[in-house]
């Protein structure tokens, strides 16, 4: 079956959406990767969508579920490389994706993620 | 107005959507969209051709590049025979849906539109006409 790979770099899940995703795809990626932060433990997870030309209702939807889920699982997502037609089409499609933390680049998202898990660990120290 | 060139094709499943996705972004490009406006129909199609799949049991796309005083643009026509929409003032209301979606479908693809239009009779079907000008 066709499925888009999941990379662990130490607390880190990555996932590079490469392709034009339908819809059963995209629902095989929640489920993989959900089913991924358990087993791994991951704090982290990121995902880049640069190659995406398009984010529609139903993908927008995935990517505020993965984030959601892996917020209930203890680990936070960041989206990155959203394109610039890409972010105004959705706004225009009455989409905000709220809830998603999102970077410009993969850089950037890295340090992000770094910096939230560094600020939950703070926070649970202090509770 | 002038019809351009036109093709019709047939949608049954997530993967034909994805199909279409890919027509419409070489027809938009080959009538000279900026990459915005390509995003905008392409994604407005992709909703369109999803709603067909989910309620109205897959339909047929016709896809036609049109020309208007001086101006081109991309026309999208979406049919189906499913079961049609009941109350299409409901339907087209942000957030509204009938299956598990953001009820955005509709709604977002008439923002992504220059015109939108939609007709549908209970038991007939649906059909939905969009058009997008460069």
């Amino acid at each position: 079956m066709e499925r888009i790979a999941i990379l662990k770099m130490g607390e880190y899940l990555l996932v590079t959406i490469q392709v034009d995703m339908h819809d059963r795809l995209a629902m095989t990626l929640q489920d993989d990767l959900t089913a991924r932060i358990v087993s791994s433990r991951a704090k982290g997870v990121l995902i880049d969508i640069s190659a995406l030309e398009i984010v529609d209702s139903f993908i927008g939807r995935m990517l505020a579920d993965i984030a959601a889920m892996s917020r209930i699982l203890d680990a936070e997502t960041v989206v990155v490389g959203m394109r610039p037609a890409v972010a105004i089409t959705l706004v225009e499609l009455g989409l905000s994706l709220e809830g998603v933390r999102t970077a410009l680049n993969v850089e950037r998202g890295m340090d992000l993620l770094r910096e939230r898990i560094k600020e939950r660990a703070t926070d649970d120290g202090t509770s | 107005m002038t019809v351009l060139l036109s093709d019709q094709r047939v949608v049954q499943s997530s993967e034909d959507v994805v199909s279409i996705r890919q027509a419409v972004r070489q027809r938009a490009v080959e009538l000279g969209f900026n990459l915005v406006d390509q995003t905008k129909i392409v994604t407005a199609a992709s909703e369109l051709a999803r709603n067909m799949v989910q309620y109205g049991g897959g339909g047929r796309v016709t896809l036609e590049g049109i020309e208007d005083l001086g101006r081109r643009g991309l026309r999208l026509t979406f049919e189906d025979e499913g079961p049609g929409i009941v109350d299409l003032d409901l339907a087209m209301r942000d957030g509204y849906s009938t299956g598990n979606g953001l009820g955005l479908g509709l709604s977002g693809a008439r923002r992504l539109s220059s015109e939108f239009h939609i007709e549908s009779q209970p038991a007939k079907g649906t059909r939905v006409v969009i058009t997008r000008w460069r």
